[in-house]
């Protein structure tokens, strides 16, 4: 009863009211990152050093009101952010915050579920949040928005191509889809991915940039062009949720990133015996601190880079990623099969 | 324009898109509205709609006595104010003949060029956040504060000074004011090389910026435009050097020209600009004469019959005045203005056509148009 009901439930609730609040900090931290990068405080006036922005901010989102205009397609317009929202939180189902621990006597993982065909399982559930922006622009029968979705859906659709293939080079790299064996056959082989594959690595990482709408791929909500993009139409709760589903990917491919290519859980050097000390620091906090250097990165590249255009990006995405994720998945098949 | 076009493809027949960019929209720069026939995302034709911002400054002018334009003037080019009033006071001067003293003509300089800079500062913001450059745009409002705080020392205003009497100067620099514009001139050349690390070689700015919105020399002449879009096509026409006037021919400097004439080399060159006022700030804070700061004018501001046309160059080009005065009465007969703005604006259509929608906020910004001074 109590291992396979009350503790899945308790793990779910953790993590999604954690996801959330996560969320909302992420936002404010973006906001106070970008400031300082840009000598300036950030929000200060909610709270001390403004903490407490996010909550004014959802209670704002939450009592505004909620336009729909007039000629736009009404069911679809509704399901749009929910569709977009539901996916990115679904998501963590299969993230491995860190192994097996004792509580209270007794043993329990820290992830709600170890699926064997974990990765697959991102990837086609973070798929689906593109319908949420296609749809959402359609819906909304305005041009702007319009375009934007056509973007988006571009955009997302040519770099899940390069972000999965690399994927692939780890699966065989680990020999597993699941995210948990992924990190303990990282365990074994004593490197952190990154090192053995850091092409892969930085294909993800751009490819996740775009993925997740971040400058400078963030054309389908490019301000400066089309007015806010595929969210133009939407107001209150209903574009906080298109906007929560933007971090919450964020946060996705954070973890991801870390859980692929920086071993998850475990500590630097995780075969140094000598840096056993480090082992004081549970494994949780080795995964959140790893997830967190990659959202600095994700915010500070924001705050330096210009935009690129929208053929350019079909150019990069197409012409440069794609042929090196293939080429480097040919070429780690080849060593796996040769040498091990 | 047309009714967009109707193209059959093999499969589907695909209709162009008419979009509505403005009056209220982020990129373009005030109350301009670009009305954009769309091929995908390519702009096929674009129609440019002003008029938003027309305050009809011209037509008010000849009901207001000679000084009382000056007020008007600072609310054209709203980002210059200094500049449009050194123009329109020249351009008395030069009709009732006034000579105006060698002190009042180098302040007269400064603040031109410090115009300059927080002109071209706005510029580099707007523009770099258009192409999403985000942080560029917060450090270039930084350095325009600390002009605009320079200008409230010296005339108590922040954004339109009125700060220029027919004749010369209202009022003397204040004590130390020429220490704080060599402060401030040390303190902005090491801020023209952050922005310039933040966009010269990079990559993403690059590809934004180099071959987009070309135009050739002789095709920016014939269009009228002036200032850094004419000199980054490599027209080397500044008003200062070819018709020079303040105390500009006292005065070394170089004039920055681009060779490619697109985007990015309007921006070197707007960069080079911003070196060369520095250059001329330092002179003639240095070289500041002695005197008085208001020629010989008479009480009742009434120039002979006859009309004038003087042009200066503002940040954003050739700003020019032409005055009809009937010789009678303490207004103009008729006021007109040659704003640069205006002028520049006519660029737009040839040069969006063909590019996309994120290249036209690109070219918005690199023709660096304030609404204000078009319309007038």
């Amino acid at each position: 009863m109590i291992d396979h009901f009350v503790i899945p439930l308790v793990k779910i609730l953790v993590v999604l009211n954690a996801t959330l609040v996560a969320v909302t900090y992420m936002v404010l931290l973006e906001r106070k990152v970008i400031a300082w990068a840009q000598s300036r405080l950030g929000p200060m006036r909610v709270g001390p050093y403004g903490i407490l922005q996010p909550v004014a901010d959802a209670i704002k989102l939450m009592i505004k009101e909620d336009i729909t205009p007039v000629r736009a397609d009404k069911w679809v317009f509704t399901a749009a952010p929910i569709i977009s929202m539901v996916p990115a939180l679904i998501v963590y189902a299969v993230i491995p915050f860190g192994p097996e621990v004792t509580i209270f006597g007794r043993k329990v993982a820290l992830y709600i579920t170890d699926v064997n065909v974990g990765l697959l399982y991102i990837v086609s559930v973070a798929s689906v949040g593109v319908y949420g922006i296609i749809l959402g622009g359609y819906a909304s029968n305005s041009k702007f928005p319009l375009l934007a979705s056509l973007r988006a859906s571009a955009q997302l659709i040519s770099y899940e191509v390069a972000v999965t293939l690399t994927l692939v080079s780890v699966i065989l790299m680990a020999g597993s889809l699941s995210m948990v064996s992924i990190v303990r056959a990282q365990e074994s082989s004593h490197l952190w991915y990154a090192f053995v594959q850091p092409l892969a690595f930085g294909i993800f990482i751009i490819g996740g940039l775009a993925e997740t709408n971040r400058a400078p791929f963030d054309l389908p909500e490019a301000e400066q062009e089309l007015t806010g993009g595929f969210h133009t139409e939407y107001s209150g709760m209903r574009f906080a949720l298109f906007f929560l589903a933007e971090y919450a990917n964020m946060i996705v491919v954070s973890s991801v990133a870390t859980t692929l290519f920086l071993g998850g859980w475990l500590r630097p050097f995780p075969n140094v015996a000598m840096l056993g000390f480090l082992d004081f620091i549970p494994a949780w906090i080795w995964f959140l601190v790893k997830s967190f250097v990659f959202l600095y990165v994700f915010i500070w590249i924001r705050a330096t880079l210009p935009r690129y255009r929208y053929d350019q990006l079909m150019r990069l995405g197409w012409k440069v990623l794609i042929p090196l994720a293939i080429a480097n998945l040919v070429v780690t098949g080849i060593v796996k099969v040769l040498l091990l | 324009m047309e009714t967009p076009a109707v193209h059959h493809g093999a499969m589907f027949d695909t209709s162009e898109l008419v979009i509505n960019m403005g009056p209220q929209h982020p990129s373009t720069h005030g109350v301009l509205r670009v009305v954009l026939r769309l091929d995908g995302e390519k702009v096929v034709d674009a129609d440019v709609v002003i008029g938003y911002l027309h305050r009809g400054i011209e037509k008010l002018s000849e009901n207001r006595n000679w000084t009382q334009i000056i007020l008007l003037t600072d609310r054209m080019d709203y980002v210059a104010a200094a500049t449009n009033n050194v123009g329109y006071c020249e351009t008395v001067e030069k009709l009732m003949s006034i000579e105006v003293p060698r002190r009042a003509r180098y302040i007269r300089t400064i603040m031109c060029e410090l115009q300059r800079i927080a002109s071209h500062c706005l510029w580099i913001g707007t523009h770099a956040m258009d192409i999403g450059a985000m942080t560029v745009f917060l450090y270039a409002f930084r350095e325009r504060e600390l002009i605009l705080d320079l200008f409230e020392e010296m005339c108590g205003a922040r954004l339109t000074y009125n700060s220029m009497r027919i004749g010369g100067l209202p009022l003397d620099l204040p004590p130390g004011w020429d220490k704080k514009v060599l402060q401030f001139c040390s303190i902005m050349d090491t801020k023209i090389d952050e922005y310039e690390e933040l966009l010269t070689h990079n990559r993403i700015w690059l590809e934004r910026t180099k071959g987009i919105g070309v135009i050739s020399g002789a095709d920016a002449v014939a269009l009228g435009l002036s200032g850094p879009p004419l000199r980054g096509s490599g027209v080397p026409r500044d008003v200062r050097k070819d018709e020079p006037y303040a105390a500009y021919e006292e005065m070394q400097f170089d004039v920055p020209i681009g060779t490619a004439g697109d985007t990015y080399d309007r921006y070197l060159v707007r960069l080079e600009e911003f070196r060369q006022s520095l250059r001329i700030i330092r002179q003639a804070t240095d070289g500041l004469p002695e005197g008085p700061i208001v020629g010989k004018v008479p009480r009742l501001i009434k120039p002979p019959a006859g009309e004038t046309y003087h042009a200066i160059e503002s940040p954003k080009g050739e700003l020019g005045y032409f005055i009809v005065s009937d010789g009678k009465s303490t207004n103009p007969y008729r006021f007109r203005v040659r704003p640069p703005s205006f002028c520049n604006l006519q660029g737009l259509r040839p040069l969006i056509k063909g590019h996309l929608i994120a290249d036209v906020v690109a070219l918005i910004g690199s023709l660096d148009v304030v609404l204000g001074e078009v319309d007038r």
